[in-house]
């Protein structure tokens, strides 16, 4: 069980009513104790020490946040935890399996599609939606999946690479 | 940032929403897709004392066209479920057009129609395209139902009518008088950013000839810019190149735009103008290939 009051203290003070909420987090049932004013993204971070989510801009513009919730692409810095309850949410911890990296993230290895990592999490989350109902995209397709995530060094033609590859894969192991 | 300490319920049905909103006597707010009132809480913008959040109320997530054409657009759709909507395309074209330019895509699987026109930004496409389109809210209170047409609801900037403890449950837009033809067209400098001029048309035809206009701007004065009174200049004409060229001269000049980064004044009452012959002129050809 964790308690959290928000990103800069570890628990609520006294008196401080929370909420318990259930959410399923890589496919694991998470159940933790929330200030309603605790933001998803703070508590993937500090709460459940899930880092890999990152906060970028937090006024919904940069899409570093990105997380995937039932499926679909969320940015995690404009919900708040109670709004997760029951629901089930991907991270860019859920992606690689023990042995072997998800083809999203060896494209972005092989494509170099990343500098400084900063926006990674939140783009290949926003590609594995795309992926997930669509796994032949075209080159603007994927241009067009990823408009709501900035990034500040690569100037995206690598990323959209990277995308691509990961797709070509994905068709190619799925045979 | 992260916003100020508030309480927190989530109703299972519009009616006990509505009583808690009635409860806190104007010290709550409703979250539904909490695109803007999140990033407006943490900016501290917004410290409600108590959050509404209606998403657990499923029965307000919906969109449909009904047999005569009338289109019922649920609290909860999101602007996602309008985009590569066979249905909405076919039954009012300016919603499909608009729907792709809204925000960022991850922002569209979250953010809602209605509430973007609660929200009533004067920058915001769906309370531009509902005053062209000249449809209704329907608000329920503690009393029941009632219908407000969009011009009165919209009343400035980031102003609705909505009494503090009513819901605005669902949008309606009424049927067409004829065949409903309409386009969206938004000038923004990258996907996400404030538009510097969007501009909404829709018109109904019968045969060659115009039974409704509709026209709206967002992003080129404090508040939703209605241009409808310009635009029912077409209504009884022919849609031809001297009728399209005097309407947006007349659109054009009761826009209300002010000369900022995204460019000057002069500048974006130009971009209405062409938006406006664009439209008409992409309307104009495609009914006489229709044809």
């Amino acid at each position: 069980m964790t308690s959290l009051y928000d990103e800069v203290q570890a628990a609520p003070g006294e008196g401080v009513p929370t909420r318990r909420v259930t959410i399923k987090v890589n496919g694991d049932d998470r159940t933790v104790d929330v200030e309603p004013r605790l933001l998803l993204a703070h508590l993937l971070r500090q709460g459940l020490k899930l880092t890999g989510t990152h906060t970028g801009c937090d006024t919904s513009n940069c899409g570093a946040c990105t997380i995937l919730f039932d499926g679909r692409p969320i940015k995690s810095c404009t919900m708040l935890a109670v709004q997760a309850d029951g629901h089930s949410l991907e991270t860019v911890e859920g992606l690689a399996s023990a042995s072997e990296l998800h083809p999203i993230q060896e494209g972005f290895k092989q494509e170099h599609g990343l500098h400084c990592g900063f926006c990674t999490p939140g783009m290949m989350l926003a590609a594995k939606a795309l992926l997930d109902k669509n796994d032949n995209p075209t080159e603007d397709e994927v241009r067009w999946a990823l408009s709501g995530n900035l990034c500040r060094c690569t100037g995206y033609q690598n990323i959209v690479k990277s995308v691509l590859w990961a797709a070509e894969k994905m068709r190619a192991e799925s045979k | 940032m992260y916003p100020s300490r508030f309480g927190y319920e989530s109703p299972k049905t519009v009616e006990e929403a509505v009583a808690l909103l009635d409860a806190h006597g104007g010290e709550a707010k409703v979250l539904a897709g909490g695109q803007s009132l999140v990033p407006m809480m943490r900016l501290r913008f917004a410290a409600p004392e108590m959050i509404v959040d209606i998403n657990g109320i499923e029965d307000l997530h919906y969109n449909r066209v009904e047999a005569d054409g009338t289109v019922r657009i649920g609290a909860l759709c999101r602007h996602e479920e309008l985009e590569d909507n066979p249905a909405i395309a076919k039954a009012i074209p300016t919603i499909a057009a608009a729907a792709p330019l809204v925000a960022d895509p991850i922002v569209r699987t979250r953010g809602t129609f209605v509430g973007s026109v609660c929200h009533a930004d004067p920058q915001g496409d769906w309370a531009a395209t509902m005053t062209a389109l000249g449809g209704h809210i329907v608000a329920q209170g503690p009393k029941g139902k009632r219908d407000i047409p969009i011009a009165e609801f919209v009343i400035g900037p980031f102003q609705n009518t909505l009494a503090f403890n009513e819901i605005a449950v669902e949008a309606v837009i009424p049927a067409p008088k004829g065949v409903r033809v309409g386009n969206y067209l938004k000038l923004e400098r990258r996907v996400g950013d404030f538009a510097t001029a969007s501009v909404a048309v829709t018109i109904d035809m019968q045969g060659d000839t115009v039974a409704y206009a509709g026209i709206a701007l967002a992003g080129v004065g404090g508040r939703t810019i209605n241009a409808n009174e310009a635009a029912s200049a077409l209504v009884g004409k022919k849609l031809t190149a001297e009728n399209i060229a005097s309407v947006a001269a007349a659109v054009a000049a009761v826009a209300e735009p002010r000369t900022d980064h995204r460019g000057s004044a002069d500048y974006k009452r130009q971009i209405v103008k062409t938006f406006v012959e664009r439209i008409l002129t992409g309307l104009l050809n495609t009914s006489q290939k229709a044809a």
